[in-house]
């Protein structure tokens, strides 16, 4: 069966995408920062009306034009969004591939009459594309390479059989080919397709390698071109409808643990570990209850999972009785099978589980370890991470002597460079026994931290004579006394 | 008799014990380097200060150290019991700020027998629960020479007398060294 190739093309992608989201009347670039200058890495029309291009420095182009507006550009969002129109493309031919970074590439043979006939459904993806707002260009033709040349050079349409002598006309540029080539031809005088195809084949070829013809070929359908249609992606759920309403929480468990073990036997062949699982329990009378599952860990070990689900199970009101359950793996992260050892760690698993049973009720994020960090700032020198995302790290060092705890810091009244004979605190009084310091901690200047505005810092390690030993500090720049933590 | 500290420190594990401020931070933090393993520090969301890992990496190694912040005394007690029960972590901390129903202190014992790990409440003065098995007040005491001296004391004990010791810490060894046995 012959093929017919829908090529898209979308111009202004990155610029487009952002576009959708705030709407913006003026002229407008993204900017990527390449090699130390920041650079327009894409723009909208009618900054390209003020004269401005790709790849110009971003400096000049505010030069040339002052209102214009910019954004970061962020490429890894492009290709996520040319995966969503890639999938809005689906609705036109089930064989639908991505073209590089800005383009799509659809072979509609045998679907084009479901939509009135090729014409009519070229029609159909732009009106689509312009109700969406996103500039496209579209070529057809019998080969991906005729598509492509015709997408990119403005011809709207091939008619039918007629790729061959169409694609002829095109500049040789639509061949796909590298800058550095395509101006080495046009050097030699060959401008057009049907300049190349006159060449005798040996001499091209020994001057430019076979890429040239290689791309003719597929051009002009001697050659065939894949388009390998983008894969579904592995969707981990199961379900199991009842022929009878069940009610009790050890039934729905039975039912649970069916379901998981099909699950992570899934799971299992992709490598794959659930780290978060939404059981959904329909009832009778059609509604829905869910209970979420959070893991510390990435797991795929049934027996595991299953206790873990028991207290949110027990909350669901069964109301008339549940009558299906869907259990689906929302998150997923790749989890590689491993080699058993007769060391084990059956404690680290027992942890992860306690932590995973602590986070269903208050919340996985607030069971948390701290992770060293590099500063000499006191409240900074280590980090607060939640403990299923993080691993523990060492080794600590207490360079000097540090509070066991810290608080905010307190004021307390005192004058002088050294700490204050008596002073209270937290309404006790203190007479200073023994003081130790002064240890200077100057702020990172190259953070901006409001805490440390009133700048350098001298810390005191105090002996009170009432007992408590605490660390006061004292701020030469803006002369005060603070209280900032307590030592053992 | 006299008793020795060691009969009492570290402190019997299956049961849950108190532990008064002001320096109840460091008598938690001396027990979780004795006993090793695991150690969950529960504390509720709202209090300003928090534990200095830098401050403790003397007494235990912030590694074996699990942080939970709960939104109120409830939501810690049940984090607490289900950890005592669990028997992973070998000490459970919780810093209570209202006092404990019997019933809550019963419980968190009977969770910590069996799971056979050690439960700790740091309490404010004067609000103790019967249900504990001991209850420690620790204080800080001034000494020219050494900045590690510190006031232990039982003022309640299930299976064994009261006493009192003067204590300091040794940072090289990790180790309570008893100066000499205070006069009661």
């Amino acid at each position: 069966m012959r093929r017919r190739v829908v090529s898209l093309w979308f111009p202004r992608l990155p610029s487009e995408r952002v576009g959708r989201t705030q709407p913006i009347d003026a002229p407008f670039a993204l900017i990527q920062h390449q090699g130390n200058s920041d650079r327009i890495y894409c723009l909208n029309a009618q900054a390209e009306q003020m004269g401005l291009q790709r790849g110009m420095g971003f400096s000049d182009a505010r030069a040339f034009c002052p209102s214009l507006r910019s954004c970061p550009a962020d490429p890894e969002a492009d290709r996520y969004f040319l995966r969503i129109l890639a999938r809005w493309a689906g609705r036109y031919c089930p064989w639908v591939g991505l073209d590089g970074a800005d383009g799509l590439v659809l072979n509609i043979a045998g679907s084009a009459h479901l939509f009135g006939g090729e014409a009519a459904m070229l029609g159909d993806m732009r009106l689509r594309m312009a109700r969406a707002g996103i500039t496209v260009r579209i070529g057809l033709g019998d080969t991906r390479g005729a598509a492509w040349g015709l997408a990119h050079f403005d011809r709207t349409m091939a008619e039918e059989g007629a790729t061959p002598e169409q694609i002829t006309s095109l500049p040789v540029a639509a061949l796909r080919l590298e800058e550095k080539t395509v101006v080495a031809l046009q050097r030699l005088g060959v401008q057009q397709i049907a300049d190349l195809i006159a060449l005798p084949r040996a001499t091209v070829t020994r001057r430019f390698g076979k890429e040239v013809l290689h791309r003719l070929d597929q051009a002009v359908g001697e050659l065939p071109e894949d388009i390998s249609p983008l894969r579904p992606p592995a969707h981990y759920g199961v379900r199991m409808t009842l022929p009878e309403p069940i009610g009790l929480s050890a039934d729905v468990m039975a039912g649970t643990e069916r379901l998981l073990e099909q699950l992570c036997s899934k799971l299992k062949k992709d490598e794959k570990g659930a780290r978060v699982l939404q059981l959904t329990l329909r009832r009778v009378d059609q509604a829905s209850q869910q209970v979420e599952l959070r893991l510390a860990r990435p797991l795929r070990d049934a027996a595991r999972i299953l206790p873990l689900f028991e207290r949110g199970v027990g909350q669901v009101d069964a109301g008339y009785g549940i009558d299906q359950l869907r259990l689906e793996a929302i998150g997923v992260e790749p989890l590689p099978v491993q080699q058993m050892n007769h060391v084990g760690n059956q404690n680290k698993d027992r942890l992860d589980d306690l932590i995973t049973r602590i986070g269903t009720r208050i919340g996985l994020e607030n069971v948390q370890r701290f992770l060293p960090a590099d500063s000499h700032i006191p409240e900074h020198s280590f980090i607060i991470a939640p403990a299923a995302y993080s691993t523990p790290e060492g080794p600590w060092l207490a360079q000097r002597p540090r509070p066991l705890h810290l608080f905010p810091p307190e004021a307390i009244a005192g004058i002088g460079k050294r700490p204050p004979e008596r002073f209270r605190w937290r309404r006790m009084s203190f007479a200073t026994g023994k003081a130790t310091g002064p240890e200077r901690i100057a702020p990172e200047w190259w953070l901006a931290d409001e805490n440390w505005s009133s700048g350098l810092r001298d810390y005191w390690k105090v002996d009170t004579k009432q007992g408590r030993r605490l660390w006061l500090f004292y701020t030469p720049q803006k002369p005060g006394w603070f209280v900032q933590g307590e030592f053992a | 008799m006299t008793t020795s500290f060691f009969q009492n420190f570290p402190l019997r594990t299956g049961r849950t014990h108190e532990i008064c401020l002001p320096n109840a931070q460091s008598f938690a933090f001396a027990l979780g380097g004795y006993l090793g393993g695991a150690v969950l520090w529960i504390c509720e969301d709202w209090i300003a200060g928090h534990i200095n890992p830098i401050g403790f990496s003397s007494y235990m190694d912030p590694q074996n150290l699990l942080r939970v912040k709960t939104k109120d005394q409830t939501d810690g007690l049940a984090v607490a019991e289900e950890a005592l029960r669990s028997g992973v972590v070998n000490l459970v901390v919780i810093e209570l700020h209202q006092p404990l129903s019997f019933t809550a202190g019963r419980r968190l014992q009977l969770a910590a027998q069996a799971g056979e790990s050690t439960g700790l409440c740091i309490i404010p003065e004067g609000q103790g629960n019967n249900a504990a098995e001991t209850r420690w007040r620790c204080a800080p005491v001034f000494d020219q020479q050494d900045s590690t001296l510190q006031r232990w004391e039982i003022t309640k004990n299930k299976s064994g007398t009261l006493a009192a010791w003067d204590v300091r810490w040794d940072a090289q060894t990790c180790r309570i060294i008893v100066v000499s046995k205070a006069t009661q």
